[in-house]
């Protein structure tokens, strides 16, 4: 069940447009691995390359060291989600994984057990065409897991979700990998990341920003910052930027201190007799996180009356 | 195995595609009950002297036969020759009318025969039991080089002879006709097939011909010897033709005849082709394309095609496992389609009171086989154009385009002058057509033998061969393009 993917050195060309410069990252087993970066940044581009959909200009995506057009029945190595939407309308999504499964050599009954490890059972029999964008997600979920793999790729899976299902979805993938398998998860908001990836490829313009542990990056993203709440934001920012920090507002009423500790903080706020309720270690989010590695990071600047 | 197992399971879950292949069958069956026809005579002067398209003898092969011709002759046993020296023919504008000599096995029209005889525009020939044609000396006969010609009989062999001079004889050839009985009805014939012009033909049918020609032909020195004792007697085996006779001056014969002793032809002019029962096929092409090309094209639409790939990840494996289910079925459906048409178009058509013209159960199955394999290639054909283009509009019109327009033009509508028609019979897959030609062609008949007749410019099998190389050729280029 120890399957890792590797890409390495990806380069892709369309056109004018260079869509993978330099992608490398390996996916290990045992973890959900986020593979973040904002839309055209080259993630689905990868995805295809590993599935053998798409062949590289240079480098090359490998599955247990194997390129994926060597795989002997690959739905049974490597599960797979691109685009949900790719279905026969008029086609039954038992019917879909039935032919799936036909093209591994799987027996009938795993398309039923698949479809109730997606949540899908009720909705089988009914034509793919009428099914909302959730109900295709998991339908290709249930696709993905067809061959019981210990590899799975999926494109964008929360695309389409209610909260119901961003949840269903988030434990669902922690079991999968908890099971020992490699899970890559694609997305463009690292906000349906949060408490579900392990680790994290970040990506923009076709190639690797980041390639970090979540706690690691969170670490990072939260050192040396404090929250501060307080009535007055104004008068506190002036004294705590006249002191040398760096101020932002994150919220109303909430700013948000960089460059000094919490402690030397409420000295000078208590010095200026400057009234605030609470005091904290900022705990940043992953969104945050992303946002200052990718360049688009809160702004910090003095707070002007 | 299971890319196969994967396709067929593809397949039988769009009921669109289900239905379109029932269509298929149901089209290539109802179309041809649509037209219509029935049996008319050829008649002249108010004197019907054919009953074209109603009824039609059958040589001892089995074929439909025309044996319509004047016959002036005796009983002949066992052994015996028959000599004369044709020295003169009328109406030789048409290159197969024929005098001249004949043993035949009885008076009954297709009963077998071998005869010497010579011709319009053929010279001499050795012919027997109507599809068989050897040639002899070439050239016209007239009054400066009449042609002396023999027949002896010995048991079922027959042995023609030609000679230019009544002294040299040369061997034309020798034949056994199975089933010539002890006394066999030896002697003079004059025959004249009539006009040659292409008659026309509506969808299934509907015939007209010009006027009818005669041939009178002079033979002189006629002798019967061995086993004849008889007199001469003339016979129209035509039934009473108006002008048909013969006159004797002790051993100076002068005849005049009408008809033809050879196979029938379904040129319009006579017996109805079996072929008609088959004009649904085209319709069931369509159906067939539309069904062929969207198999694949509907993956492209919705990006299926990548699941599709990663499942199977080698494009020409997915491609052949979706051309070996789809020719598969539709082979399948096309098979007893083509059967049930052909059984009920021949029903109708007889029903209507047309004679259809034999077909030998061999060639019956070439048709049959052939339809569905015609229609089988077609949506192969399709579906690798499907690949290539992965728009289902562009490639169910360009099939169609290939396919069923040249056949439509240049067969059931000939709007296009017979050589275009011809030229695209052969160059494009509607070549494949050519496998539903029910009956040869013979160099010894002169006919339209056009498509909309049921005779096409290729032969059956290497029709069907060129469809079958731009299937092959389409499907390579659709399995190397990524």
């Amino acid at each position: 069940m120890e399957t890792r993917i590797d890409v390495i050195g990806l380069r892709k060309r369309f056109g004018a447009t260079l869509a993978l410069d330099g992608m490398s990252f390996a996916v290990s087993p045992g973890q959900v691995t986020g593979f973040i970066g904002p839309n055209g940044a080259g993630k689905t581009t990868t995805m295809r390359v590993i599935l053998g959909l798409e062949a590289p200009d240079e480098g090359r995506a490998l599955i247990g060291g194997q390129p994926y057009r060597r795989l002997h029945r690959p739905l049974t190595q490597v599960g797979s989600l691109l685009d949900a939407s790719a279905l026969q309308p008029s086609r039954t999504g038992r019917n879909h994984l039935r032919w799936l499964a036909a093209s591994q050599g799987l027996p009938a009954a795993r398309v039923d057990e698949v479809a109730g490890q997606a949540g899908l059972l009720s909705m089988i029999r009914r034509r793919a065409g009428g099914y909302s964008l959730g109900m295709r997600q998991r339908l290709g979920i249930a696709a993905a897991l067809l061959g019981d793999p210990a590899v799975l790729i999926l494109d964008e899976p929360f695309n389409g979700m209610d909260p119901e299902g961003i949840i269903w979805m988030r434990g669902f993938l922690r079991g999968l990998a908890a099971a020992g398998r490699a899970v890559l998860v694609s997305s463009h908001l690292m906000s349906e990341l949060q408490d579900t990836a392990d680790h994290l490829v970040i990506v923009g313009r076709g190639a690797v920003i980041a390639d970090t542990s979540t706690r690691a990056l969170l670490a990072a993203a939260s050192a040396d910052r404090v929250t501060l709440h307080t009535p007055v934001p104004a008068e506190a920012g002036e004294v705590l930027t006249a002191a040398g920090a760096e101020v932002g507002v994150s919220e109303p009423g909430v700013l948000l201190i960089k460059g000094m500790s919490s402690e030397r903080a409420v000295v000078l706020l208590t010095e200026h007799a400057i009234a605030f309720t609470e005091v904290s270690a900022h705990r940043a989010t992953l969104e945050e996180a992303y946002l200052e590695l990718t360049g688009d990071a809160v702004e910090f600047r003095a707070v002007t009356r | 195995m299971t890319a196969l197992l994967a396709e067929w399971t593809k397949f039988r879950t769009v009921r669109g595609w289900v239905v379109g292949m029932i269509v298929a069958a149901l089209m290539v069956i109802g179309v041809g009950l649509l037209g219509h026809s029935k049996c008319g005579g050829v008649v002249v002067n108010g004197t019907t002297i054919s009953d074209s398209g109603c009824s039609s003898p059958l040589g001892p092969g089995g074929e439909a036969v025309t044996d319509s011709f004047y016959f002036v002759r005796q009983p002949l046993g066992e052994t015996g020759t028959i000599t004369a020296q044709v020295t003169s023919m009328t109406g030789t504008a048409e290159p197969w009318s024929k005098a001249g000599i004949i043993v035949k096995a009885s008076l009954t029209q297709g009963s077998a025969y071998a005869a010497m005889m010579v011709t319009g525009g053929h010279g001499v020939r050795m012919q027997w039991d109507f599809t068989q044609d050897l040639p002899g000396l070439a050239g016209t006969v007239s009054a400066a080089s009449p042609r002396w010609l023999r027949l002896a009989r010995s048991g079922q062999t027959l042995t023609g002879y030609d000679s230019a001079d009544g002294t040299h004889w040369t061997r034309v050839g020798t034949v056994t006709l199975a089933g010539l009985p002890a006394t066999a009805q030896a002697g003079l014939f004059a025959a004249n097939p009539g006009t040659s012009a292409a008659a026309s033909q509506s969808l299934t049918g509907g015939s007209s011909r010009g006027g009818i020609t005669q041939s009178t032909a002079t033979f002189d020195d006629v002798a019967l010897a061995g086993d004849a004792s008889g007199s001469w007697t003339g016979t129209d085996l035509n039934g009473p033709t108006p002008g048909d006779g013969y006159h004797q001056s002790g051993a100076r014969f002068t005849l005049t005849g009408t008809g033809d002793i050879a196979p029938a032809v379904t040129d319009g002019t006579g017996v109805a082709s079996a072929a008609q029962a088959l004009i649904g096929t085209f319709a069931g092409l369509i159906a067939v394309i539309v069904v062929g090309a969207s198999f694949i094209t509907a993956e492209y639409r919705r990006g299926l095609i990548d699941v599709t790939l990663t499942a199977i990840p080698d494009r020409g494996r997915v491609l052949a496992a979706k051309a070996a289910v789809l020719g598969a079925l539709t082979f399948t459906a096309g098979l007893p389609a083509a059967y049930v048409a052909l059984l009920l178009g021949e029903w109708r058509l007889r029903s209507g009171g047309v004679f259809i013209a034999p077909v030998p159960v061999l060639t019956e199955v070439r048709l049959l086989a052939g339809t569905a394999a015609l229609l089988a290639l077609a949506a192969v054909l399709a579906l690798a154009v499907g690949a290539l283009t992965r728009r289902g509009a562009i490639a169910v019109t360009t099939v169609i385009v290939l396919i069923v327009v040249p056949y439509f033009f240049a067969s059931p509508l000939a709007v296009l002058p017979a050589s275009v028609g011809n030229w695209l019979l052969r160059v494009t897959p509607a070549a494949a057509f050519a496998i539903q030609q029910p009956y040869p062609k013979y160099s010894q008949v002169l006919a339209a033998y056009t498509p909309q007749n049921g005779y096409y410019p290729l032969a059956p099998w290497l029709g069907l061969a060129v469809l079958a190389a731009w299937t092959a050729v389409a499907l390579a280029l659709a399995g190397r393009s990524t």
